[in-house]
């Protein structure tokens, strides 16, 4: 809402309060402003001129050449180029030394010989937004009324030494979405008196009943339709104040009768609509829900078809209008209009909010019907548009308003107590000070005892409860005055859940062994939500859609967070940055079901992309490039972490997107929990990016899965007695399952297995390869001899050479 | 013989004094301490010696042999360092040369924010809700007095998947969700951090998603000005000691009253710079004292529970904090963006 502060001031005493100090105390107390302009914008020099003359100038077709008086004395030679410039006409003239918006300095020019001592301006070169000049001065000067004083200062008959205060409205505050809202609140603000217009009309003796009739179908749709009758309208522009008035709130001028309207919309916040009535087509008004399919043509000439959701007035048989949203084109005013028929109504919010989201339609009007207008006031908004008709389009208002329901209602009465005020509060403000309030606020109350019931005026929509009048009276009284306290009550300990602290375990330990933290975005595109889950593809879940994306590029909700590391990685390299190891916790979004009724599951999830080099240390030619046993590495130091080590298993398969020979599936107890791989080499180049590792973990499985406490065992007492052993495998026996397959055969005296060598190649046999264990034996109870660990160890060799088929090498 | 002992000595310190070698040393200590050395040949021939002097030329033999030893002791030292000094300098290397990387990666911007304020609220003995991202029409909005049609709906377009579920536009959803789990009982005492989506199109300070961190305190007496206290003593642990906080009146549909919270500009100390845009005040919070209706919707008797929320976004934070111009650089992931926040 923009609010003039000149116009406000007819209606609030501002006497000593300045613009900046009212947006400042305005925003204190609830309403914020959130700029104010000045309209100047530092004009000076600006008069209203008289043209006396004007001629073609000799030398060029498209020049004038006037004679401008701007004051006593002679006229001065203005050249004008506007094809609207005419003698006789009052004009805004820029003298010699004026300054236009922008610092434009005006100073004597010669223009193809002629000398000119000025400039007569248009309202654009005033600083008037172009979108607000009316039509008829879009191309030309401006060209004021005869009325103006020659010589006198051109800005205030335009209303340019004005300030425009911006408010930014939140939507419980519809009462300020007009002149006399704010004039309200800038009283109760700021203790001042407050005068508001009191329409006064001088009716003829013909009744507007004799030409109209009104019925509603629904007092629950319309509870209120009153309808004005106005005749020998002589339609043309409104006057200077008028139009100015409404371009300084964001309003083109278009004529007397709209102007009218558009200002009243904007002095009581009433949507009115002028009807012609000689194309009404009737003398009927009917409000009806529209019929299925029934269309009607609307004021931008769009055909509009409505559905039995819609509220219409019609004439009696077809849809004039849709209800508080727009009129019809067939009874727009237009310059032969010469009998108006007004329409004041209250229409139910929600009524209005649904059609106008319907078919596209937000203006002025519906906004102010879906946020609530002042029930009360419908009315008098009506007379006073009647009144201004009479005053400036010659108008002939018909005796009295033809209406259906109630023209007021009781005001809702809301109880507030002093003490549960300042008990929400945490205040003392005193019952003298409520009283204050309320009466600055415009309330009429009663009191007895500690209960104030107030009686809530209609155009508070957003008082229904007594925290409602609490919050006024808070901040009213100032907010600044509350005390700063801290709660009282029981002492609670607050802190992390188990798996809260888990993650935090998780991001701490990725982040110290290098691991950077990403965040990306959710919703992706269809493609790359279905790459990379690392699951089979007869496990594959459905998609979750978006039902109205903004773009293909987020559609869907992610299944994996991989993609979108991709991206990560994509970005980087192409600005040179090869090098990148990156995780990121977040949310993937899985459903079983086709058509999506129940909440999705959501799997907390930790994925982490490598690419380029690991390890870089130039001058000590240390460079160790990212491969899948630096990812695996990073995933086993996790699992150490979170104590879940011995229970994982890594299952070589083959997945969509990733290298067939450098994939696996991470099993938690059998149980599948994620994939870690080289990222296939097809898709590697499809996203033109180096070689790529990746893992990603289901979160809610590991953090869920229960875990042993930590528990000392007693360091060795005894020597232990290591022994290596190489074998001679198969190419396809995996190291891992022999590693396991020691570890069994070897019992309880076999404390640790581990691989230190393994070799592939020259001098071994085709298809097959060497795999060097280091075995440690140990017992907790004695010094083990040389013949205690022969025993068991010669029973692991002739295990792991008939389970593995495995020869001892050299 | 004292004589010829006497003369040993000084020979024998003479040569010690020289030698320039372990290897010269241990020549010398082998040639006078040996059992072929002088030393001992001397003390064979004190048979030849009157009884009462033997004792006498006995000590004197001793004390030559102690003095001999000691100096090639202490000389020897000293050659054994002036060799480790000779070795040691030449492994000299150049300090300046860069040391081997240890890596070290570091949490994303927002994260960090948002941990520092979690583990804040945490000792005030808040703990931290979780919930789900697809939410019900229900949670997002009718739980939190926003019924369909409320106008106040418009104040944030939501990306809806079915007619009744979509991706929250708050993490409001989780104080409603964890009061019903409260059935009835105070106090609930939360920090509810998490993603919110809204149809809003990305530049530079708007994003489609992005982080919000809400805080929920019912209990019986929770009063406006605790609000105030407990934001006062956040804003102070956040941005430092001397700031203060100014409470204006707004509208939230679950919040009556509600407020705006601005924190006096730690960057001019309310003197007025560009980051407060010269008003000396930083709008930092949304809050508000719960409204009846909600708590009343989550299973609380309103008459008995009064409760605050409030609501910020850590991008605007972490933007203020650390200067950062645009919001879309949180999700670019840019290394070189990422890798500032090591201390952070």
């Amino acid at each position: 809402m923009l609010v003039s502060y000149n116009w406000l001031k007819e209606y609030v005493d501002l006497d000593g309060i300045q613009p900046d100090e009212l947006a400042d105390r305005i925003t204190k107390s609830g309403i914020e402003v959130e700029g104010i302009e000045s309209l100047s914008q530092g004009i000076s020099g600006v008069v209203v001129g008289h043209v006396e003359k004007c001629e073609q100038h000799p030398n060029a077709d498209k020049l004038n050449v006037c004679q401008v008086k701007i004051g006593e004395g002679e006229p001065v030679q203005i050249i004008c180029g506007a094809p609207n410039v005419g003698t006789g006409q009052k004009v805004p003239v820029a003298t010699v030394g004026a300054v236009l918006p922008g610092n434009f300095k005006i100073k004597k020019a010669k223009l193809r010989g002629e000398i000119s001592n000025g400039m007569i301006c248009s309202l654009e070169e005033l600083g008037v937004d172009v979108k607000m000049v009316p039509k008829e001065f879009a191309d030309g000067i401006y060209v004021m009324q005869e009325d103006a004083e020659v010589g006198k200062n051109a800005l205030s008959y335009l209303n340019l030494d004005d300030h425009i205060l911006e408010l930014g409205l939140t939507p419980n505050r519809a009462d300020c979405l007009n002149m006399i809202g704010v004039a309200y609140e800038t009283a109760a603000v700021f203790e001042r008196k407050l005068t508001l217009p009191k329409p006064s009309l001088n009716e003829s003796d013909e009744s507007a009943s004799d030409y109209i009739s009104v019925k509603v179908d629904d007092f629950g749709d319309n509870p209120y339709y009153g309808a004005k009758v106005i005749r020998n309208i002589k339609v043309g522009p409104s006057p200077e104040w008028m139009q100015s008035r409404l371009i300084s709130a964001g309003i083109r001028p278009i004529n007397n009768v709209v102007d009218i309207t558009n200002y009243v919309l904007l002095e009581y916040g009433q949507p009115l609509h002028a009807f012609d009535y000689d194309q009404f087509g009737s003398k009927e008004v009917l409000i009806r829900r529209a019929e299925a399919g029934e269309k009607v043509m609307t004021l931008d000439e769009e055909m509009r078809k409505l559905e039995p959701h819609h509220l219409v007035i019609t004439n009696g048989t077809k849809p004039v209008a849709v209800a508080g949203v727009m009129g019809g084109a067939d009874s727009e005013v237009s310059d032969e209009t010469t009998t108006i028929l007004l329409e004041a109504a209250y229409f139910k919010p929600s009524i209005v909010r649904q059609a106008s989201k319907d078919l596209g339609l937000r203006s002025e009007s519906s906004t102010r019907f879906e946020k609530g207008i002042d029930r009360n006031r419908v009315y008098e908004s009506a007379n006073r548009a009647a009144e201004l008709m009479a005053e400036i389009a010659g108008g002939e208002v018909l005796e009295g308003i033809v209406e259906a329901g109630p023209r007021f209602v009781d005001p809702e009465k809301v109880i507030v107590r002093g003490e549960r005020a300042n008990k929400v509060l945490g205040t003392n403000i005193e019952t003298k000070e409520i009283h204050e309030i309320l009466e600055r606020l415009g309330f009429s109350y009663e009191h007895e005892n500690d209960e104030f019931t107030v009686e809530v005026p209609a155009r508070r929509t957003d008082i229904t409860l007594e925290e409602d009048l609490i919050e006024e009276i808070g901040r009213i009284y100032g907010y600044d005055k509350i005390p700063a306290t801290l709660p009282e009550g029981a002492t609670t300990t607050g802190g992390l859940t188990p798996s809260q602290m888990k993650r935090r375990k998780v991001r701490r330990y990725l982040e110290s062994v290098g691991l950077y933290q990403a965040l990306t975005y959710s919703l992706t595109t269809k493609k790359k939500a279905n790459a990379y889950h690392g699951l089979a593809t007869e496990e594959e879940p459905a998609f979750i859609s978006v039902s109205m994306p903004m773009s293909e590029e987020r559609a869907v909700l992610r299944r994996t967070i991989l993609p979108q590391l991709l991206e990560v990685i994509q970005y980087n390299q192409n600005r040179q940055l090869n090098d990148v190891a990156v995780y990121e916790i977040g949310s993937t979004y899985l459903t079983d079901e086709g058509n999506l009724a129940k909440h999705p599951n959501e799997h907390q999830k930790l994925a982490a992309i490598f690419s380029g080099l690991w390890h870089f240390h130039p001058w000590q030619q240390e460079k160790k490039p990212v491969d899948f046993y630096v990812v695996k590495g990073v995933l086993d130091g996790l699992f150490k972490k979170l104590g879940v080590s011995g229970r994982i298993e890594y299952q070589q398969v083959k997945r969509e997107g990733f290298h067939p020979g450098r994939t696996a599936i991470v099993l938690l107890d059998g149980k599948q929990i994620g994939v870690i791989g080289q990222l296939h080499p097809a898709d590697q180049k499809e996203w033109d990016i180096k070689e790529t590792y990746l893992f990603e973990l289901d979160l809610d499985i590991v953090f869920d899965t229960d875990v042993e406490p930590v528990v000392y065992s007693a360091l060795p007492r005894y020597p232990s007695i290591s022994r290596d052993i190489a074998l001679i495998l198969d190419q396809d026996v995996s190291a891992g399952e022999v590693q396991s397959g020691i570890k069994a055969a070897g019992g309880e005296l076999l404390k640790e297995v581990s691989i230190f060598d393994l070799y592939e190649g020259e001098h071994m046999d085709e298809g097959k390869k060497s795999v060097a264990y280091s075995l440690t034996y140990y017992n907790p109870e004695k010094t083990l001899t040389d013949e205690d660990v022969e025993k068991v160890h010669s029973k692991v060799l002739s295990y792991v050479k008939e389970k593995f088929n495995a020869t001892m090498r050299g | 013989m004292q004589e010829r002992l006497m003369t040993l000595q000084e020979e024998a310190v003479e040569k010690i004094e020289h030698a320039s070698s372990l290897k010269e040393l241990q020549d010398i200590r082998v040639e006078y301490l040996g059992k072929k050395g002088p030393i001992t040949e001397v003390l064979r021939g004190m048979g030849k010696l009157p009884a009462e002097e033997r004792p006498k030329m006995g000590q004197l033999a001793n004390e030559v042999r102690e003095v001999i030893t000691t100096k090639v002791d202490s000389k020897q030292e000293k050659l054994e360092r002036e060799e480790l000094d000779r070795q040691l300098s030449n492994e000299t290397i150049d300090v300046t040369l860069p040391g081997r990387p240890i890596r070290q990666g570091n949490a994303h911007p927002l994260t960090a924010v948002i941990e520092e304020i979690e583990d804040l609220f945490i000792g005030m003995g808040f703990s931290i809700a979780e919930g789900p991202e697809v939410e019900t029409d229900y949670y997002n909005f009718e739980a939190l007095n926003l019924p369909k049609n409320h106008p106040a709906r418009d104040m944030q377009d939501s990306f809806f998947i079915t007619e009744d579920l979509l991706l929250r536009t708050q993490t409001s959803p989780v104080q409603a969700r964890t009061m019903e789990k409260h059935e009835g009982k105070g106090p609930v005492k939360i920090i509810s951090p998490g993603k919110v989506y809204r149809r809003d199109t990305d530049d530079a300070t708007h994003s489609h998603q992005f982080m919000q961190i809400e805080g929920l305190l019912v209990d019986k007496n929770i009063r406006m000005s605790d609000l105030k206290g407990t934001l006062t003593l956040f804003a102070q642990k956040l941005f430092g000691e001397e700031r203060e906080i100014r409470l204006r009146p707004s509208f939230f549909p679950f919040t009556e009253p509600s407020v705006e919270v601005d924190v006096s500009c730690f960057k001019c100390n309310g003197s007025g710079c560009s980051i407060c845009k010269r008003t000396g005040w930083i709008e930092i919070l949304g809050a508000g004292m719960v409204h009846p209706n909600v708590l009343e919707m989550a299973g609380f008797n309103s008459k008995e529970y009064k409760g605050f929320a409030f609501g910020m976004g850590p991008e605007r934070i972490a933007m203020l904090k650390f200067g950062i111009d645009d919001i879309r650089h949180f999700y670019a992931n840019d290394l070189r963006f990422l890798e500032q926040f090591k201390r952070a």
